[in-house]
């Protein structure tokens, strides 16, 4: 096997190990931020690995979120930790399933409503199963993990995504994908098989997205469905992974390190008026960034750069 | 040999082809020749399973019968066609537009000698195979699409209007390539409007009108035929 080969993976490897260390050297203020960060790190990057090469934009991050979340809530104490971690990949893996093989069939637009409809469905269900059912809303978390057990499990599990992100673009798997988001009937033609490669993609990428809430669910204490379904959360991943853009891989890791800090600055100084100027910044970014920061990046760095002549002078003879 | 007999497909409750029959022998070239919207696509389109064909069509390649597989099973079969248009993927690499044709099990072990093959047709390809497709001018992207139908080692390949935007210069260069695929036992069939350069090429040739075949013979005996000369090459 050759470096080049090795090279992004090792890159990822060296980067995580570096990045593990920050839980000793901050204090709790930014360690949180940091926590919040890697979540929607791997939220979007989980997203755009779906929504990237089939140009699915699903609104149904928050299911699989709070799916995981939820199995903390009724599971926390009930089996040992990484059980529960177990259980919550299976679930959102069970409900991805379904969901996927019942609307990867239709085209983008009903695909976007159905996701949409489907985090409200789950959110209703619950509600109306907590308060006829077990009669009482919203659960208590009281978990003995620390804030930086957290920050390393979402680390690692970051370095997962990565380490699987670029496996995938290297395989058959992945070269199906980015023919697919192309030309479905001619993909078809060619013996590819979009709806299955589609599936197995929709599941993975929503088992990261239920593991990555229940690594947080431990945060909150107290859980409702009005907190663990938050549709709100959907909405940030698409605008974290499309303001990085998802040409590269890197590109969602950057929009979501951007947003967090936005996030941060506005729910510290406007919090009144943090869902209207998240909107300006949906708006904004789809008008002028319609690639993303990546894809403007690699536009700009594929123009022929001006030649400076700063080279060292040619001795002629 | 690939043989078409009482192939009819209808949109919604227009006829658009009707009991068509034709045989491409293998190493022959065969040209359909018809107007715009006599039917010529649509026949293709039945062929190569793009579209459904009424039922009562029978499509065979040596003895296989292909009229009741989908497209790709049709493509395993040993049918390519190359759409109008060409439907290339833009924004992969004439390397990966390529690949995407060895995609199937079948093809996948010869990829290599397929490209090699692809290559002695079309040597222009060698030099840009990292350039992305959709940067390309109509004539390369043609020939990258029949190289992509080429890469499924076809016995029989089916061309929808490949002359379609392209400069009569850049249709003739096209043409001249044809032979070449025929000579390695590929039987090759155009549909086309293009009459003069397509009939050159050709060994034999359907005449098509309101979805009915009404007319075949060789090649040089159309070039000669009054009606053809009347209908099609305006004179």
């Amino acid at each position: 096997m050759n470096t080049t080969t090795l090279r992004p993976y090792l890159a990822i490897l060296a980067a995580a190990g570096l990045l593990a260390f920050t839980p000793l050297l901050v204090d709790s203020f930014w360690l949180t931020l940091a926590i919040g960060t890697l979540n929607y790190m791997i939220l979007a990057t989980a997203w755009g690995q779906f929504s990237g090469p089939t140009r699915y934009v699903s609104l149904a991050s928050v299911v699989f979120f709070g799916i995981g979340a939820y199995t903390v809530a009724v599971l926390g104490e009930v089996l040992p930790w990484p059980l529960v971690l177990l259980v919550a990949l299976l679930t959102g893996m069970g409900m991805a399933l379904l969901v996927g093989l019942a609307t990867l069939r239709l085209a983008g637009i009903y695909f976007v409503i159905f996701t949409f409809g489907l985090s409200e469905m789950v959110r209703q269900m619950v509600t109306w199963y907590e308060v006829n059912i077990t009669q009482s809303m919203g659960r208590y978390v009281f978990l003995d993990i620390s804030q930086e057990t957290i920050f390393w499990q979402l680390l690692g599990l970051l370095t997962l995504v990565l380490l699987g992100a670029v496996a995938l673009h290297r395989s058959r798997l992945g070269f199906a994908l980015r023919v697919i988001g192309g030309n479905e009937p001619m993909a078809r033609h060619f013996g590819l098989e979009p709806t299955r490669a589609k599936l197995g993609l929709f599941v993975a990428s929503s088992a990261v997205m239920a593991l990555a809430g229940a690594i947080m669910a431990p945060r909150w204490t107290y859980i409702d469905p009005a907190i663990a379904f938050n549709a709100t959360l959907s909405f940030q991943v698409v605008i974290m992974a499309m303001l990085g853009g998802m040409s590269r891989l890197w590109g969602p890791l950057l929009g979501a390190l951007l947003m967090s800090i936005l996030f941060e600055i506005l729910g510290s100084h406007f919090p009144q008026a943090f869902a209207l100027l998240l909107g300006l910044v949906f708006i904004v970014i789809v008008y002028l960034l319609p690639n993303g920061l990546s894809g403007r990046l690699s536009q700009l760095l594929a123009r022929p750069a001006p030649d400076l002549s700063l080279k060292e002078p040619h001795h002629e003879r | 040999m690939l043989e078409v007999k009482a192939l009819s497909v209808r949109y919604g409750r227009h006829l658009a082809l009707e009991n068509a029959a034709l045989q491409v022998k293998s190493g022959e070239i065969v040209v359909v020749l018809g107007a715009n919207g006599a039917g010529k696509s649509t026949l293709i389109k039945a062929v190569s399973g793009l579209v459904p064909h009424a039922p009562g069509g029978r499509i065979s390649l040596e003895d296989q019968a292909l009229h009741a597989l989908p497209s790709h099973k049709i493509v395993d079969a040993g049918l390519a066609l190359v759409p109008e248009g060409r439907h290339l993927f833009s924004t992969l690499t004439v390397a990966e537009n390529l690949s995407l044709g060895a995609f199937l099990p079948r093809t996948r072990a010869a990829a290599a000698e397929s490209l090699e093959i692809v290559f002695s047709i079309f040597p222009k390809l060698k030099q840009r195979l990292t350039q992305i497709a959709g940067t390309m001018s109509g004539g390369e992207q043609q020939m990258v699409a029949i190289g992509r139908a080429l890469m499924t080692r076809p016995k029989i390949l089916l061309l929808d209007e490949p002359s379609l935007g392209l400069s009569p210069l850049l249709t003739s260069e096209l043409f001249r390539a044809l032979p070449g695929i025929a000579q390695r036992g590929i039987g090759v069939l155009i549909v086309e409007q293009n009459t003069h350069q397509s009939l050159a090429i050709s060994q034999r040739g359907y005449l098509i009108e309101k979805g009915c075949i009404v007319g075949e013979d060789s090649a040089q005996e159309l070039l000669k035929s009054p009606a053809v000369q009347k209908a099609y090459l305006g004179g």
